[in-house]
C-alpha cells in the first residue's frame, strides 16, 4: 500500500493551480484554470474551438508561457523548465512526423538525442513498432503511410522515450470516422497497457466520452465542469454542459418550488413539471428544462410523471433509430429518439401529440443568457 | 494493419467490378466516335491555352539559340569570296612544306583581282588576318597592285607575279590558313573559345595566352560567391519573415520586393555613387578617420559581387520564404518535445525541410548571375568582367559573331552540365519555386 504522502502526489501528479493566460495583457484566453490529474489518469480537455484547451496543453508542454499561476508535475513547478527537459510526450493533430526521415529514424530521434547506445535504440524502435503493429514499416517514409498509420507512428514516437505524461492535441482530428473509432481503441489500449498519464484535447464529445476517465469541459477560458463521462452526461452542472455533451431538448421555464430534493417548474407554455435534480436553481429563478431525446417519449395511451403537448413537424429516418421533431406552442423545438421497431408510431404533419417523461428524465438547469 | 488490408481488398474488388462492368456494356461505334470527338476538342482547347507560350518560346528562344549554335560552327565567308581557289586547293597537301602549284596561284590571283575590283578584298584580308596576324596588309596591297593588270595575263602568270609582290606569299602558312578558313563548317571558334588551336600538323594544342578558360572560371567563382552570399543573407531573413506576424511580414516583404520595382540601371548606378573614389562609402570612412586614402572599390570584382548580390537577393528570398511559410511550426515543437535542444532541432529537423526552397533559390541566382551582363559591365571594370561581357565585346566591337556564338554556346553547355550535376545531387523534383 502507498503511504499517505505518496498517494497525495500520485493523486495530484499533474496540477494546474490558478493558471491564467493572456497573449495581449488584456483579454484572458484561459481564466483561472485548476486541474488535478491522478498518475495514470486519462483526462480530456473538451470544448469548442477557441475555448483555451489547446493553450492549456501548450503551457503544460512548455511551448507557451504561463501568464499567472503555476503548473506542477509530481509536486515540482515546471514553469521555468524548458520544453525539451520536461520529458513530456506529445502527439500533434497533423502528426508532425519528420518527412525527411524514415519511420525508424523518426522513432529513433528522441532516443538519439538522449545519447542512448545504438543497439538499444534499434531494439526499442523494433519493440515500439511492434507495439503499434507496424513492424515492417521501419524503412518507409511518412509520405508513404496512410493517415491512420502515421498517427500510430506519431503515438509510438511520443511513447518511445517512456515519458510519464503524454499530451495529445486533437490527434484524431484529421482522420475519417471509421479510422477514428479504431484509433480510439488503440490509444485506450496503449494507455491501459503502459499506464502513462494522458492529457487529451478534443472538440469531439463522443471521443471524450468513450476514452476518458475524466473530462474537463471548457468554455471561453473557464472549466464549466470537470467530472467522469457518466456524471457529465447524466448530471451536467449547467445548461452549457448539458447542451455540449450529447443532444438535449431545452424548454425555458421558471422554478416555482424546491422541496425534498424535488423541484416544480412552470414551463413557458404554462404547464407544470417536476424534476429531482440537485443542480436546480433556487425557487423563483428562471431555468432551462433539459430532457435527453432518449428520455422523452411519445405518449401512447399511458403517460409518465410529466407531459406536454407539441405539434409534429417532421421525422428523420436514421436506420437503427427514428428521430421525431416537434414544435411546442411556445416556440421550443423538441426531438424524440425512438428505436426503429414495430412500436415506432406514424404521425401526420402538424398532429398535436402528447410527449411525456419521468421525474428523473429531465433536469432543471440555470438559464444562460 | 487490418484496416489497410481491408482497404486494399476493397479497391481490388472495385477494380474487378469496373472491368466486369465495361465488358458487359461495350461502347457502340457511334458512342466511340462521339467520345473521341469530345477528347479531340478538349485537347484542342488545352493546346490553345499553351499556344501563346509555345509560339513565344519558339520565336524568342529556340530560334535565336538555334541560330547561335549554327553560327558558332558555320562560317561561309571565305568560301564565298574565293570559291575557285578553294576548289583547286582541295588537292593540295597543307601539312607539307610545298607551296601550292603555279596553276592554283594563277587562279587565286584572278580571284583576288576580281575581289579588288568589287572592293571586297578587305573582307578576305580581315578573315585571314584573324588566323594569321599580319596577313591583312599583304592581301590588301597585293590586291591593289593586281587590280591594274590584265586578267588574261594573270590567268597565265598571276602566280609568279603574286610571289614577287610580297615575300609572305612564298611562305606556306598563308596558303594553309586560306585553305583552313575556306571550310564552311569549322570547330575553330570553339577551339579559340577554349583557348586551344590547331597546330600546323592539325593537332589540337593549347594557345600561349589563356583568356577564355580563365574568364569562365572567374565567372563560375563569382556566380558561386554570389549564390553563397544571397543564401547566407536570405536564410535568417526568410525565417524571420515566415514566422513573423502577418502584418510585419507584409511590410518587410515590400522592402524585399522594392528592388523589383526599381530600374536595374538605377540600382546599379546607385552602387557607382556609393563605391566610387569620392563616393558615399569612402567619404564616410574618411570623415570618421578610419582611412586616410580612399579605397578603390568601384571597377573591381568586389563591386561586381556586392552589386549583384543586392540585385539577386529577392530571387533567393522568395522561394525560401514560400517554402518556410509552408513548414508547420509543430515540427520544431515535436522535436523539442522529443528532447532536442532548439539549435540541434533547427539544424536536424527544420533545415532539411527548407532544401526545396534553398535549392530553387540557389539555382535561380546561380544561373542568372553566371550570364549577367549589365552590372559587371557598369561596375566591374576589367577585373570584374564576366563571360557575358566578352561575348558582348565580340558582338559589338571586334565584330566576331562566330566566336561570340561559340562562347555563348559553351556557357549554355556549362549551365546545362551544372544543372545535370545538380539534378544528380539534389534532384530537380525537389525544387519549389513558390
Amino acid at each position: 500500500m502507498l503511504s499517505g504522502s505518496e498517494s497525495n502526489t500520485d493523486d495530484q501528479y499533474v496540477r494546474f493551480v490558478n493558471v491564467k493566460k493572456s497573449y495581449d495583457q488584456q483579454t484572458l484566453v484561459v481564466k483561472d484554470f485548476n486541474l488535478n490529474a491522478r498518475k495514470g489518469e486519462f483526462v480530456t480537455l473538451l470544448g469548442p474551438s477557441g475555448s483555451g484547451k489547446t493553450t492549456c496543453l501548450m503551457m503544460l508542454a512548455g511551448f507557451e508561457d504561463v501568464t499567472s499561476g503555476s503548473i506542477l508535475i509530481d509536486g515540482q513547478p515546471v514553469t521555468n523548465i524548458a520544453p525539451y527537459h520536461r520529458n513530456i510526450g506529445m502527439v500533434f493533430q497533423h502528426y508532425a512526423l519528420f518527412p525527411h526521415m524514415t519511420i525508424g529514424e523518426n522513432l529513433a530521434y528522441p532516443l538519439k538525442v538522449r545519447k542512448i547506445p545504438a543497439d538499444e535504440v534499434k531494439r526499442r524502435v523494433k519493440e515500439s513498432l511492434a507495439l503499434v503493429e507496424l513492424a515492417d514499416f521501419s524503412k518507409r517514409y511518412p509520405g508513404q503511410l496512410s493517415g491512420g498509420q502515421k498517427q500510430r507512428v506519431a503515438l509510438a514516437r511520443s511513447l518511445i522515450f517512456e515519458p510519464s505524461i503524454v499530451l495529445m492535441d486533437e490527434p484524431l482530428g484529421a482522420l475519417d470516422k471509421n479510422l477514428r473509432e479504431q484509433m480510439q481503441f488503440e490509444i485506450k489500449r496503449l494507455h491501459e497497457d503502459l499506464g502513462f498519464t494522458a492529457i487529451y484535447v478534443t472538440h469531439d464529445q463522443t471521443e471524450a466520452l468513450t476514452m476518458s476517465d475524466r473530462i474537463a469541459v471548457f468554455n471561453d477560458g473557464i472549466v464549466e465542469q470537470c467530472a467522469a463521462p457518466e456524471t457529465l452526461y447524466e448530471q451536467p452542472a449547467n445548461s452549457f454542459v448539458a447542451n455540449f455533451i450529447g443532444e438535449n431538448n431545452c424548454i425555458p421555464g421558471t422554478v416555482t418550488k424546491v422541496e425534498n430534493g424535488k423541484a416544480e417548474i412552470q414551463l413557458a407554455d404554462g404547464s407544470m413539471v417536476t424534476t429531482s435534480n440537485p443542480n436546480c436553481p433556487p425557487s423563483g429563478d428562471p431555468c432551462m428544462m433539459t430532457i435527453r431525446p432518449e428520455n422523452l417519449f411519445i405518449a401512447n395511451g399511458q403517460s409518465l410523471a410529466n407531459s406536454i403537448d407539441a405539434d409534429f413537424t417532421t421525422r428523420l429516418y436514421v436506420g437503427d433509430s427514428i428521430r421525431y421533431f416537434f414544435k411546442m406552442p411556445c416556440g421550443s423545438e423538441l426531438m424524440v429518439k425512438t428505436l426503429n421497431d414495430n412500436q415506432a408510431p406514424v404521425l401526420q404533419h402538424g398532429a398535436r401529440t402528447q410527449l411525456t417523461w419521468d421525474v428523473t428524465g429531465g433536469l432543471a438547469l440555470d438559464r444562460q443568457a | 494493419m487490418p484496416q489497410a488490408e481491408l482497404n486494399a481488398d476493397q479497391t481490388m474488388n472495385n477494380g474487378a467490378d469496373s472491368t466486369r462492368h465495361s465488358s458487359h456494356s461495350g461502347l457502340t461505334p457511334d458512342e466511340k466516335i462521339q467520345s473521341q470527338r469530345m477528347q479531340r476538342r478538349r485537347k484542342f482547347i488545352a493546346f490553345a491555352f499553351v499556344a501563346p507560350l509555345i509560339i513565344f518560346v519558339l520565336i524568342a528562344f529556340v530560334a535565336p539559340i538555334g541560330t547561335m549554335l549554327y553560327r558558332s560552327v558555320y562560317h561561309p565567308t571565305v568560301a564565298q569570296l574565293i570559291p575557285d581557289t578553294l576548289e583547286a586547293l582541295s588537292g593540295w597537301d597543307e601539312t607539307g612544306s610545298e607551296l601550292p602549284d603555279q596553276t592554283i596561284l594563277n587562279i587565286f590571283s584572278v580571284e583576288l583581282q576580281h575581289l579588288a575590283k568589287e572592293r571586297r578584298s578587305g573582307k578576305l584580308a580581315e578573315e585571314i588576318n584573324r588566323a594569321l596576324p599580319g596577313s591583312s596588309s599583304v592581301i590588301k596591297s597585293s590586291a591593289r597592285k593586281l587590280k591594274k593588270l590584265e586578267p588574261e595575263l594573270l590567268a597565265s602568270e598571276g602566280g609568279a607575279k603574286l610571289l614577287s609582290l610580297k615575300p609572305q606569299w612564298q611562305k606556306v602558312e598563308i596558303w594553309r590558313e586560306m585553305k583552313k578558313s575556306g571550310a564552311i563548317f569549322t570547330d575553330g571558334f570553339y577551339l579559340t573559345a577554349l583557348d586551344l588551336m590547331r597546330s600546323p600538323e592539325g593537332n589540337i594544342v593549347p594557345r600561349d595566352t589563356q583568356i577564355y578558360i580563365k574568364l569562365y572560371l572567374k565567372s563560375l567563382k563569382i556566380a558561386l560567391l554570389i549564390t553563397l552570399l544571397t543564401a547566407i543573407i536570405s536564410f535568417p531573413l526568410s525565417y524571420y519573415l515566415a514566422t513573423a506576424p502577418a502584418k510585419t511580414a507584409n511590410t518587410l516583404m515590400v522592402f524585399v520586393l522594392l528592388p523589383f520595382w526599381t530600374s536595374l540601371l538605377v540600382r546599379t548606378t546607385s552602387w557607382i555613387a556609393l563605391l566610387q573614389t569620392n563616393g558615399v562609402v569612402n567619404s564616410f570612412l574618411e570623415s570618421i578617420h578610419l582611412i586616410t586614402e580612399p579605397i578603390e572599390m568601384l571597377y573591381t570584382q568586389f563591386s561586381t559581387v556586392i552589386a549583384m548580390t543586392h540585385i539577386l537577393l529577392p530571387f533567393m528570398i522568395l522561394p525560401l520564404y514560400s517554402v518556410m511559410k509552408g513548414i508547420d511550426p509543430s515540427y520544431l515543437r515535436a522535436a523539442m518535445s522529443l528532447g532536442a535542444k532548439p539549435i540541434p532541432a533547427f539544424i536536424r529537423i527544420y533545415m532539411p525541410m527548407t532544401i526545396p526552397g534553398l535549392s530553387a533559390g540557389a539555382l535561380l541566382v546561380f544561373i542568372i548571375s553566371i550570364g549577367y551582363y549589365i552590372t559587371p559591365a557598369l561596375v566591374g571594370g576589367t577585373e570584374g568582367q564576366m563571360v557575358s561581357n566578352i561575348i558582348a565585346f565580340h558582338m559589338q566591337s571586334s565584330n566576331n559573331w562566330e566566336l561570340a556564338a561559340a562562347l555563348g554556346s559553351l556557357l549554355l553547355g556549362l549551365i546545362l552540365a551544372l544543372y545535370w550535376i545538380y539534378d544528380r545531387l539534389v534532384g530537380v523534383s525537389n525544387i519549389k519555386l513558390g
